[in-house]
């Protein structure tokens, strides 16, 4: 018998790895609390400690870590947007996802597979165009491909879905994927290991704003002072922005996905149509993940309802008609924090000390990395807004300066 | 399918409706700051409870309004907007001749 089953099998005593310490009472007071532990706010609390030595730093999580749209989403990764400013932004994202796995010693399973996305008439040809020329500009790896390149390439997609024959391809060799949860584990671990706290079952009640600025925050296992705070809540934004006195640009909206049973590998890329409200990837396990559009009305539920898994699935099989027989493991919902422009909200907020990360809508997975950089170089300046966020501020709203992605997002993810 | 009860037409499937967001006082257009109509076309309450908001029954573009609670969408009423409107709002700017 192996001298270890029989060492660790017979002894209550064996080698555990802690990746979280254990949770302990709140202090009374944190230079900086993040409300909401998912991939973002863990991502600007890891981002704080590590650049900015900022480590007396406070996660509080209503739930569990990564229990919201950071596992819920289909862990979408690409860069092949349409404005400049979108672009430059999710380019630097891809670029530090490349490199999480190493910089965490814990595997993200970050797999590049490239992405394609299918044009199904003229108009979204000309804008896939425009697309690829902004994305070489900033050194993505994006290229318009025709159907025969598209038949090379997902051999097992089907080009005449009905009434929308396929038009032409955007390849983005930059598209990738990865296992989100452990994005949000990832963060957990090494924020914790650098002295951050990570308080779990630990919801926010109220915000308490004296003369313009927050200075304390009210949860269900007390009340801690804090020096700012940031929101990084998702779908919820809109409730904690109104406990601190203002209203956003965000309508919060449900969005549906599913997957089936393992089948044996077909499907390299990530592949999407907006036509079709339909993008489809196959995970590492083999199973199929199809998302598509966000519910057609705002609901802070995260049901799933048969008319929207019934419309996806019949798109789906346009796309790959020998899915039909496939069987459907699960389904699931997340409420999606969408803002009128398609792109996020990063920055100042009314309240001083207060910073925003939000908007992130069905496009936040992606941006982790560089949201949670960037958000840590501004909480560590005292609420110096950085460049490549600059134009996703709250005020672009009301300066009509908004930065259009939603050709380049709606459902395409 | 959910169904809704549209005031002109009766329960109809929800797929039949389109959302038309919630009511809002419109600012006067002509007379209001570029922040107060910023804030009016694109802030929300997006409040999680009962709210009062526009929907439309497609077939017959026949447009209402509907009570409705955003956690666990159950419609608690519709009804016809005159409830509400008691005179025609008028869209149209009036122009300035030189």
């Amino acid at each position: 018998m192996p001298f270890g089953l029989l060492k660790y099998g017979l002894s209550s005593d064996y080698p555990v790895d802690v990746d979280l310490p254990p949770p302990k009472e709140l202090k009374p007071s944190y230079d900086v609390v993040i409300i909401g532990g998912g991939g973002h706010g863990l991502a600007i609390a890891y981002y704080l400690a590590k650049y900015h030595n900022i480590t007396n730093v406070a996660v509080l999580e209503k739930a569990y870590l990564g229990g919201g749209n950071t596992a819920r989403n289909t862990a979408v990764i690409r860069s092949n947007y349409l404005t400049s400013e979108g672009v430059k932004f999710y380019s630097e994202s891809v670029k530090l996802f490349q490199n999480l796995s190493n910089e965490f010693d814990f595997n993200v399973m970050y797999s590049e597979r490239g992405q394609l996305t299918l044009a199904h008439t003229d108009a979204t040809v000309r804008s896939f165009r425009q697309r690829a020329e902004v994305n070489k500009h900033f050194g993505g790896r994006t290229d318009m491909i025709d159907r025969q390149q598209i038949r090379e390439l997902v051999p097992s997609l089907n080009l005449d879905p009905g009434h929308l024959p396929v038009l032409a391809g955007l390849w983005h060799r930059d598209g990738a994927t990865a296992r989100h949860d452990a994005v949000a584990w990832g963060y957990a671990k090494e924020a914790a290991k650098r002295g951050v706290e990570i308080h779990q079952l630990t919801e926010v009640r109220n915000l308490v704003i004296e003369g313009g600025r927050i200075t304390a925050v009210e949860t269900n296992r007390g009340t801690i002072q804090c020096g700012c705070a940031v929101q990084a809540v998702a779908g919820h934004s809109s409730v904690l922005a109104k406990q601190a006195g203002f209203r956003l640009p965000i309508i919060s909206y449900p969005l549906q996905a599913m997957v089936t049973q393992p089948v044996k590998p077909f499907l390299d890329p990530l592949v999407s149509s907006s036509a079709l409200h339909c993008y489809v990837q196959q995970t590492s396990r083999g199973e199929v993940v199809f998302g598509g559009g966000s519910d057609p009305y705002p609901l802070y539920n995260t049901r799933s309802t048969l008319e929207m898994k019934e419309s996806l699935i019949a798109s789906g099989i346009e796309m790959f008609p020998f899915l039909a027989k496939a069987k459907l493991m699960r389904q699931w919902g997340g409420v999606t924090d969408m803002t009128p422009d398609y792109s996020p909200i990063m920055g100042e907020s009314p309240i001083e000390n207060y910073y925003l990360d939000a908007g992130w809508g069905t496009w936040g997975f992606k941006a982790t990395p560089i949201c949670g950089k960037t958000m840590a170089e501004m909480v560590a300046s005292g609420g110096k807004v950085p460049e490549l966020i600059q134009p996703f501020r709250l005020e672009r709203f009301a300066n009509f300066q908004q930065v259009n992605e939603m050709g380049a997002t709606a459902a395409s993810h | 399918m959910k169904i809704m009860n549209c005031p002109l037409n009766g329960p109809r499937n929800i797929s039949e409706f389109i959302h038309g967001g919630e009511l809002k006082p419109m600012p006067n257009p002509t007379t209001c700051s570029d922040r107060e109509w910023a804030d009016y076309v694109f802030y929300s309450d997006n409040t999680a409870g009962v709210i009062t908001e526009w929907w439309m029954h497609v077939a017959s573009s026949y447009w209402f309004l509907a009570e409705r609670h955003t956690v666990t969408d159950e419609i608690l009423r519709t009804f016809d907007p005159q409830e509400i409107f008691q005179e025609r709002i008028e869209f149209a700017v009036e122009e300035k001749r030189s």
